[in-house]
Protein backbone atom coordinates (compact mmCIF):
# COMPACT_ATOMS: atom_id res chain seq x y z
CA UNK A 1 0.00 0.00 0.00
CA UNK A 2 1.39 3.37 -1.03
CA UNK A 3 2.58 5.89 2.07
CA UNK A 4 0.13 8.94 0.97
CA UNK A 5 -2.72 6.45 1.85
CA UNK A 6 -1.04 5.12 4.57
CA UNK A 7 -0.92 8.75 6.05
CA UNK A 8 -4.47 9.22 5.21
CA UNK A 9 -5.62 6.28 7.20
CA UNK A 10 -3.24 7.32 10.14
CA UNK A 11 -5.23 10.77 10.34
CA UNK A 12 -8.27 9.12 10.30
CA UNK A 13 -7.27 6.55 12.67
CA UNK A 14 -6.16 9.68 15.23
CA UNK A 15 -9.92 10.98 14.67
CA UNK A 16 -11.42 7.56 15.12
CA UNK A 17 -13.06 7.83 11.98
CA UNK A 18 -11.19 4.82 10.71
CA UNK A 19 -13.58 1.74 9.83
CA UNK A 20 -12.39 -1.76 10.87
CA UNK A 21 -11.32 -2.78 7.46
CA UNK A 22 -9.43 0.24 7.46
CA UNK A 23 -7.37 -0.84 10.86
CA UNK A 24 -7.17 -3.75 9.82
CA UNK A 25 -5.06 -2.14 6.51
CA UNK A 26 -3.22 -0.45 8.95
CA UNK A 27 -2.36 -3.12 11.52
CA UNK A 28 -0.75 -5.14 8.56
CA UNK A 29 0.80 -2.55 7.03
CA UNK A 30 2.50 -2.07 10.60
CA UNK A 31 3.03 -5.31 11.73
CA UNK A 32 4.68 -6.28 8.16
CA UNK A 33 8.08 -4.40 9.05
CA UNK A 34 9.12 -1.89 6.06
CA UNK A 35 6.93 1.03 8.42
CA UNK A 36 8.55 4.70 7.19
CA UNK A 37 10.62 6.25 9.64
CA UNK A 38 8.44 8.92 10.30
CA UNK A 39 5.44 6.63 11.22
CA UNK A 40 7.63 4.54 13.54
CA UNK A 41 5.67 4.75 16.75
CA UNK A 42 2.26 3.52 15.08
CA UNK A 43 4.43 -0.13 14.62
CA UNK A 44 4.94 -0.44 18.26
CA UNK A 45 1.29 0.68 18.80
CA UNK A 46 0.02 -1.91 16.43
CA UNK A 47 2.36 -4.63 17.11
CA UNK A 48 1.51 -4.13 20.61
CA UNK A 49 -2.20 -4.67 19.65
CA UNK A 50 -1.78 -7.74 17.32
CA UNK A 51 0.76 -9.15 20.29
CA UNK A 52 -2.16 -8.45 23.36
CA UNK A 53 -4.86 -9.89 21.33
CA UNK A 54 -3.05 -13.47 20.92
CA UNK A 55 -3.21 -13.91 25.04
CA UNK A 56 -5.60 -16.69 25.88
CA UNK A 57 -7.45 -17.91 28.90
CA UNK A 58 -5.72 -21.06 29.75
CA UNK A 59 -7.41 -22.36 33.04
CA UNK A 60 -10.17 -24.18 32.41
CA UNK A 61 -13.96 -23.15 33.37
CA UNK A 62 -15.42 -24.78 36.37
CA UNK A 63 -18.82 -24.69 36.75
CA UNK A 64 -19.42 -26.96 39.51
CA UNK A 65 -17.65 -26.53 42.39
CA UNK A 66 -19.28 -23.46 43.78
CA UNK A 67 -22.56 -24.33 43.04
CA UNK A 68 -21.52 -26.99 46.41
CA UNK A 69 -20.36 -23.78 48.12
CA UNK A 70 -23.38 -21.92 47.46
CA UNK A 71 -25.96 -25.10 48.58
CA UNK A 72 -23.48 -24.88 52.23
CA UNK A 73 -24.12 -21.51 52.33
CA UNK A 74 -27.17 -22.45 52.07
CA UNK A 75 -27.32 -24.79 55.17
CA UNK A 76 -25.34 -22.97 57.37
CA UNK A 77 -27.53 -19.90 56.94
CA UNK A 78 -30.39 -22.43 57.80
CA UNK A 79 -28.28 -23.85 60.97
CA UNK A 80 -27.70 -20.84 61.68
CA UNK A 81 -31.52 -19.56 62.15
CA UNK A 82 -32.47 -22.50 63.40
CA UNK A 83 -29.96 -22.25 66.35
CA UNK A 84 -30.98 -18.51 66.96
CA UNK A 85 -34.61 -20.19 67.01
CA UNK A 86 -33.73 -22.59 69.62
CA UNK A 87 -31.61 -19.61 71.52
CA UNK A 88 -34.59 -17.17 71.60
CA UNK A 89 -36.89 -19.70 72.97
CA UNK A 90 -34.79 -20.70 75.59
CA UNK A 91 -34.26 -17.40 76.77
CA UNK A 92 -37.84 -16.47 76.81
CA UNK A 93 -38.35 -20.06 79.07
CA UNK A 94 -35.56 -18.80 81.31
CA UNK A 95 -36.88 -14.72 81.39
CA UNK A 96 -39.97 -16.53 82.09
CA UNK A 97 -38.77 -18.22 84.95
CA UNK A 98 -36.92 -15.42 86.18
CA UNK A 99 -40.41 -13.32 86.33
CA UNK A 100 -42.08 -16.35 88.37
CA UNK A 101 -39.37 -16.74 91.02
CA UNK A 102 -39.67 -12.52 91.78
CA UNK A 103 -43.44 -12.83 91.67
CA UNK A 104 -43.03 -15.56 94.20
CA UNK A 105 -40.84 -13.98 96.50
CA UNK A 106 -42.98 -10.92 96.33
CA UNK A 107 -45.62 -12.70 97.32
CA UNK A 108 -43.87 -14.74 99.86
CA UNK A 109 -42.31 -10.93 101.14
CA UNK A 110 -46.32 -9.60 101.43
CA UNK A 111 -47.59 -12.81 103.16
CA UNK A 112 -44.36 -12.85 106.17
CA UNK A 113 -45.58 -9.16 106.86
CA UNK A 114 -48.44 -9.88 107.01
CA UNK A 115 -48.36 -12.67 109.18
CA UNK A 116 -45.63 -10.92 111.31
CA UNK A 117 -48.71 -8.40 111.98
CA UNK A 118 -50.36 -10.75 113.09
CA UNK A 119 -48.22 -12.12 115.69
CA UNK A 120 -47.11 -8.96 117.23
CA UNK A 121 -51.00 -8.05 117.50
CA UNK A 122 -51.76 -11.36 119.13
CA UNK A 123 -48.63 -10.44 121.68
CA UNK A 124 -50.36 -7.48 122.73
CA UNK A 125 -53.94 -9.27 122.98
CA UNK A 126 -52.07 -12.29 125.21
CA UNK A 127 -50.78 -8.96 127.75
CA UNK A 128 -54.02 -7.54 128.31
CA UNK A 129 -55.49 -11.06 128.48
CA UNK A 130 -53.20 -11.43 131.42
CA UNK A 131 -53.28 -8.68 132.70
CA UNK A 132 -57.04 -9.26 132.95
CA UNK A 133 -56.19 -12.63 134.76
CA UNK A 134 -53.99 -10.42 137.37
CA UNK A 135 -56.81 -8.34 138.09
CA UNK A 136 -59.73 -10.98 138.20
CA UNK A 137 -57.12 -13.34 140.89
CA UNK A 138 -56.83 -9.91 142.97
CA UNK A 139 -60.09 -9.51 143.04
CA UNK A 140 -61.04 -12.74 144.04
CA UNK A 141 -58.00 -12.48 146.67
CA UNK A 142 -60.46 -9.61 148.00
CA UNK A 143 -63.47 -11.15 148.00
CA UNK A 144 -62.59 -14.44 149.86
CA UNK B 1 -30.07 -25.24 28.81
CA UNK B 2 -27.47 -28.19 29.28
CA UNK B 3 -23.94 -27.46 30.27
CA UNK B 4 -22.51 -28.39 26.91
CA UNK B 5 -24.71 -26.04 25.12
CA UNK B 6 -24.09 -23.37 27.41
CA UNK B 7 -20.20 -23.90 26.72
CA UNK B 8 -20.16 -24.01 23.05
CA UNK B 9 -21.90 -20.41 23.60
CA UNK B 10 -19.92 -18.57 26.17
CA UNK B 11 -16.17 -20.64 25.28
CA UNK B 12 -15.43 -18.17 21.72
CA UNK B 13 -15.40 -15.17 23.70
CA UNK B 14 -13.86 -16.57 27.09
CA UNK B 15 -10.29 -14.99 25.82
CA UNK B 16 -12.02 -11.78 25.48
CA UNK B 17 -13.48 -11.52 28.79
CA UNK B 18 -9.81 -12.63 30.37
CA UNK B 19 -8.34 -10.05 28.28
CA UNK B 20 -10.94 -7.01 29.18
CA UNK B 21 -10.44 -8.07 32.82
CA UNK B 22 -6.58 -8.12 32.78
CA UNK B 23 -6.60 -4.97 30.85
CA UNK B 24 -8.95 -3.37 33.57
CA UNK B 25 -7.87 -5.29 36.96
CA UNK B 26 -3.98 -5.17 35.05
CA UNK B 27 -2.67 -8.45 37.46
CA UNK B 28 -3.21 -12.12 35.60
CA UNK B 29 -3.74 -13.62 38.54
CA UNK B 30 -7.32 -11.14 39.25
CA UNK B 31 -8.32 -11.50 35.93
CA UNK B 32 -8.22 -14.98 35.89
CA UNK B 33 -10.36 -15.14 39.13
CA UNK B 34 -12.66 -12.46 37.63
CA UNK B 35 -13.13 -14.93 34.23
CA UNK B 36 -13.99 -18.02 36.76
CA UNK B 37 -16.59 -15.54 38.49
CA UNK B 38 -18.32 -13.87 35.76
CA UNK B 39 -18.77 -17.50 33.55
CA UNK B 40 -20.16 -18.76 36.98
CA UNK B 41 -22.96 -15.60 36.99
CA UNK B 42 -23.15 -16.59 33.49
CA UNK B 43 -24.29 -20.32 33.76
CA UNK B 44 -26.31 -19.12 36.97
CA UNK B 45 -28.09 -16.73 34.20
CA UNK B 46 -28.20 -19.40 31.50
CA UNK B 47 -32.31 -19.07 31.47
CA UNK B 48 -31.98 -15.97 30.42
CA UNK B 49 -28.75 -16.28 28.27
CA UNK B 50 -31.35 -18.20 25.99
CA UNK B 51 -33.50 -14.47 25.50
CA UNK B 52 -30.59 -12.07 24.58
CA UNK B 53 -29.53 -11.88 20.92
CA UNK B 54 -25.75 -10.78 21.74
CA UNK B 55 -24.54 -12.64 24.72
CA UNK B 56 -21.46 -12.43 23.85
CA UNK B 57 -21.83 -8.06 24.47
CA UNK B 58 -23.97 -8.83 27.34
CA UNK B 59 -21.16 -10.69 28.73
CA UNK B 60 -18.64 -8.39 28.08
CA UNK B 61 -21.07 -5.55 30.05
CA UNK B 62 -21.07 -7.63 32.70
CA UNK B 63 -17.10 -7.87 32.48
CA UNK B 64 -16.67 -4.17 32.75
CA UNK B 65 -19.28 -3.57 35.33
CA UNK B 66 -17.55 -6.75 37.26
CA UNK B 67 -14.48 -5.14 37.16
CA UNK B 68 -15.42 -1.83 37.68
CA UNK B 69 -16.71 -2.97 41.23
CA UNK B 70 -13.67 -5.02 41.87
CA UNK B 71 -11.94 -1.79 41.34
CA UNK B 72 -13.85 -0.18 43.98
CA UNK B 73 -13.84 -2.66 46.47
CA UNK B 74 -11.49 -2.80 49.65
CA UNK B 75 -10.16 -6.46 48.33
CA UNK B 76 -8.39 -4.52 45.12
CA UNK B 77 -7.27 -1.67 46.77
CA UNK B 78 -3.74 -3.51 47.26
CA UNK B 79 -3.92 -4.89 43.86
CA UNK B 80 -0.12 -4.66 42.69
CA UNK B 81 1.07 -3.97 38.95
CA UNK B 82 2.28 -6.77 37.32
CA UNK B 83 3.22 -7.19 33.78
CA UNK B 84 3.57 -10.15 31.87
CA UNK B 85 6.80 -10.29 28.91
CA UNK B 86 5.14 -10.46 25.79
CA UNK B 87 7.04 -12.88 23.57
CA UNK B 88 7.71 -11.95 19.99
CA UNK B 89 8.83 -15.26 17.19
CA UNK B 90 10.34 -14.35 14.32
CA UNK B 91 12.84 -11.82 15.34
CA UNK B 92 16.24 -11.30 15.79
CA UNK B 93 17.14 -10.77 19.24
CA UNK B 94 18.06 -6.75 19.13
CA UNK B 95 14.85 -6.40 17.47
CA UNK B 96 13.10 -8.79 19.71
CA UNK B 97 14.46 -6.53 22.79
CA UNK B 98 13.65 -3.47 21.15
CA UNK B 99 9.93 -4.94 20.64
CA UNK B 100 9.69 -5.95 24.35
CA UNK B 101 10.89 -2.67 25.33
CA UNK B 102 8.24 -0.51 23.07
CA UNK B 103 5.34 -2.92 23.34
CA UNK B 104 5.79 -2.59 27.21
CA UNK B 105 6.12 1.14 27.02
CA UNK B 106 2.73 1.09 25.09
CA UNK B 107 0.82 -1.21 27.80
CA UNK B 108 2.25 1.13 30.13
CA UNK B 109 0.34 4.20 28.22
CA UNK B 110 -2.89 2.36 28.25
CA UNK B 111 -2.48 1.57 31.74
CA UNK B 112 -2.01 5.42 32.53
CA UNK B 113 -5.38 6.26 29.87
CA UNK B 114 -8.73 7.01 31.96
CA UNK B 115 -11.16 4.14 32.67
CA UNK B 116 -13.33 4.41 30.04
CA UNK B 117 -10.54 5.01 27.59
CA UNK B 118 -9.11 2.12 28.52
CA UNK B 119 -12.08 -0.28 27.95
CA UNK B 120 -12.58 1.91 24.36
CA UNK B 121 -9.61 1.37 23.26
CA UNK B 122 -9.44 -2.92 24.38
CA UNK B 123 -12.75 -2.88 22.83
CA UNK B 124 -11.34 -1.48 19.44
CA UNK B 125 -8.26 -1.80 18.96
CA UNK B 126 -7.83 -5.67 20.00
CA UNK B 127 -10.96 -7.30 20.18
CA UNK B 128 -12.20 -5.48 17.29
CA UNK B 129 -15.54 -4.67 17.81
CA UNK B 130 -17.70 -2.20 15.71
CA UNK B 131 -18.69 0.66 16.96
CA UNK B 132 -22.42 -0.09 17.62
CA UNK B 133 -21.58 -3.06 20.06
CA UNK B 134 -19.05 -0.90 21.86
CA UNK B 135 -21.90 1.47 22.57
CA UNK B 136 -24.15 -1.06 23.72
CA UNK B 137 -20.95 -2.44 26.04
CA UNK B 138 -20.15 0.59 27.59
CA UNK B 139 -23.86 2.46 27.61
CA UNK B 140 -22.34 5.19 25.73
CA UNK B 141 -23.54 7.51 22.46
CA UNK B 142 -21.10 7.02 19.48
CA UNK B 143 -20.00 10.40 19.15
CA UNK B 144 -19.01 9.84 22.64
CA UNK B 145 -17.11 6.78 22.25
CA UNK B 146 -15.31 8.48 19.18
CA UNK B 147 -14.07 11.11 20.86
CA UNK B 148 -12.81 8.92 23.87
CA UNK B 149 -11.50 6.61 21.27
CA UNK B 150 -9.76 9.58 19.10
CA UNK B 151 -8.33 11.18 22.56
CA UNK B 152 -6.76 7.83 23.86
CA UNK B 153 -5.36 7.27 20.63
CA UNK B 154 -3.51 10.39 20.27
CA UNK B 155 -2.89 10.33 24.09
CA UNK B 156 -0.71 7.44 23.49
CA UNK B 157 0.82 8.57 20.00
CA UNK B 158 2.35 11.86 21.89
CA UNK B 159 4.00 10.03 24.74
CA UNK B 160 5.53 7.31 22.35
CA UNK B 161 6.79 9.97 20.18
CA UNK B 162 7.97 11.54 23.44
CA UNK B 163 9.94 8.51 24.48
CA UNK B 164 10.73 7.93 21.34
CA UNK B 165 12.63 11.24 20.89
CA UNK B 166 13.84 11.16 24.46
CA UNK B 167 15.76 7.87 23.51
CA UNK B 168 17.59 9.30 20.99
CA UNK B 169 18.52 12.66 22.31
Amino acid sequence: MELANIEKLVEKYLDATTTLQEEATLKHYFTEGNVAPHLQEYAYLFNYFAIVENEKFTKTIKLEPKKSKKKNLKWWSAAASIALLISVFIGQQQYKEYQQRKEAERIYAQVSKGLKLLSTNLKKGEQAVANLYTYENTVNKLLK
Amino acid sequence: MKQSDFLKVVLPFKDKVFRLAKRLLVSKEEAEDATQELFFKLWKSKEKIADYKNVEAFAMTMTKNYCYDRLKSKQASNLTLVHSNYKEKDASLDKKVEYRDSVNQVHQLIENLPEQQKIIIQLRDIEEYDFDEICKMVDMKPTAVRVALSRARKTIREELIKKHNYGVS
